[in-house]
């Protein structure tokens, strides 16, 4: 479980948010959304421990956060692979900073390819492959990783409406046969509403959140219009 | 096929210009009449090809340019990095570096004869000194602009600061690093020849001079045509393994480059 207490996030001269308080339950799809600029990526970078809250804490499993480790991947809108490095050599990468052996971080790597859908391009450099296929890969290096939380900051932002969803697919089938707990950052409702067992809007005044919507059928294909409806007015209430 | 004949063509006028100039004794305000024909300078480079201080003169040149790149490669990367990493490396160790840096490496031949035991050592140093700089330059720019989101990728993945900078800085920065070898081994020749030229002994910098000092002309062509050769060559392979190396890099990258 990840428990963020009274958290500020902020650069030097300008506060962002403020008294965010969140309980993330391990396994939960919790999803962030609000408009550009409101803080979503400066909040996700802060639980990744990539940036230093100006107050407040966070704790995952009752250990307070201080700074990036493996047990929270951040998955990056794109270019987030290291160009040099074929698929199978940036899905290993996580498995070698483990410390796995050769020959397994191998063989995990190329299961890891063949889940997500790109068995037969291993050998591939990452400018070889689309936008939604070097997704996959990053889906895959992360993962691979085993992370007890995965951190996703608008991961499918820059994909078409079509790969979107099939990654949309990807993720929750992935997610469904080993639950990890995700924070998911996203500016599109329709694909929070889909994720989500709950959305946060972010970018509310005094406090940082503006509210919290619980997604009643989360990933299935219950009637979730009412939940949509309320982010949107949240979402309208703070632009 | 047309344009090797084409090109094949223009190369043959010049030499048959040149032989026609010379032969022919012409001075008509330059003093073609004074410089050998091709023919003499093929026949005294057979020659040279056949007597084993040609090939000492060679591997001379060579041993200089290699060490002192070698050493300039090594520092500039390991110095570039540092300083490219490190706001507080880079205030304690660029000032007196950029002092340095603008002053050309042929104009501290003086300080290197006083400086060090040997003539040697002084060419070395020179050559050292003149690719030293393009590939700190280089290799310190290449790392300030590496997209922070690589470095971020490895260090949520639980990648300590000495990973970031081998699976992220070193080979992120390596297509920058490259341009600055091959600036580099440019210079390091310039530097080696006219070093060799002032103090050397042996090397195919000193053995041009030497040729012209004794009025042997073929000699002075034949050495500038052997430098020529050797830096053609060597400018080859580092761009040989430059391209070995940046593989990865997107195809208008490697256009641009
Ligand atoms: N490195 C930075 N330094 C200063 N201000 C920043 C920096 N990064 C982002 N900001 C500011 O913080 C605010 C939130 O940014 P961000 O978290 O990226 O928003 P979002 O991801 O919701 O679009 C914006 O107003 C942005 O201008
Ligand atoms: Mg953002």
């Amino acid at each position: 479980m990840m428990l963020i207490e009274d958290l500020s996030v902020g650069y030097r001269e300008t506060p962002v948010l403020r008294g965010i308080d969140l309980k993330i339950e391990a396994g939960e799809i919790l999803v962030l959304v609000g408009g550009s600029g409101c803080g979503k990526s400066t909040v996700l970078r802060t639980l990744a421990g990539l940036h230093r809250p100006s107050g407040g804490t966070i704790s995952l499993d009752g250990q307070p956060i201080a700074r990036t480790s493996a047990e929270r991947a951040l998955v990056f809108q794109e270019d987030g692979l290291l160009p040099w490095r074929s698929v199978r050599r940036n899905v290993e990468l996580p498995l070698a900073i483990r410390g796995v052996s050769k020959s397994s971080r191998r063989s995990q790597a190329l299961s890891w390819i063949e889940r997500v859908g790109l068995g037969g391009y291993a050998d591939h450099l990452p400018r070889e492959l689309s936008g939604g296929m070097r997704q996959r890969v990053q889906l895959a290096r992360t993962l691979a990783s085993g992370p007890r939380v995965i951190l996703a900051d608008e991961p499918f932002g820059a994909l078409d409406a079509q790969t979107r969803r099939a990654m949309q697919l990807l993720l929750v089938d992935v997610w469904s046969q080993q639950p990890t707990t995700i924070v998911f950052v996203t500016h599109d409702v329709d694909e929070a509403v889909f994720l989500g067992d709950r959305v946060a809007v972010l970018g509310g005044k005094p406090t940082g959140i503006r509210s919290i919507v619980d997604v009643p059928f989360p990933r299935g294909d219950g009637d979730n219009s009412a939940a949509r409806a309320e982010i949107l007015a949240a979402l309208g209430s703070t632009q | 096929m047309r344009k090797h004949l084409l090109r094949g063509g223009s190369l043959l006028a010049a030499l048959l210009l040149w032989q026609l100039l010379t032969s022919l004794h012409v001075n008509f305000w330059l003093h073609f009449d004074r410089l050998p024909t091709v023919v003499d300078v093929a026949r005294d480079f057979g020659y040279q090809l056949q007597t084993s201080l040609y090939y000492r003169d060679l591997a001379d040149s060579l041993a200089r340019i290699l060490i002192g790149f070698a050493l300039a490669a090594f520092a500039g990367v390991a110095i570039g990095v540092a300083v490219g990493r490190s706001a507080l490396t880079g205030d304690l160790v660029s000032p007196p570096l950029e002092v340095l840096r603008p002053i050309p490496a042929i104009a501290m031949v003086p300080i290197a004869i006083l400086l060090f035991p040997s003539n040697e050592q002084g060419i070395v140093f020179i050559t050292f000194l003149a690719a030293f700089f393009p590939i700190l330059v280089s290799t310190r720019h290449a790392v300030t602009a590496l997209p922070v989101v690589w470095e971020e990728a490895v260090r949520t993945m639980g990648g300590s600061g000495r990973r970031v900078l081998w699976s992220v800085v070193l080979p992120g920065a390596l297509p920058g690093v490259f341009s600055g070898l091959s600036v580099g081994m440019g210079v390091a020749w310039i530097c080696v020849i006219s070093a060799e030229m002032i103090s050397g002994q042996y090397g195919v910098g000193y053995r041009t001079w030497q040729a012209y000092t004794v009025v042997d002309y073929p000699g002075v062509i034949v050495g500038m045509l052997t430098i020529g050769l050797l830096g053609f060559g060597s400018a080859a392979a580092v761009e040989l393994v430059g391209r070995r190396v940046t593989r990865w890099l997107p195809r208008e990258a490697e256009v641009a480059r």
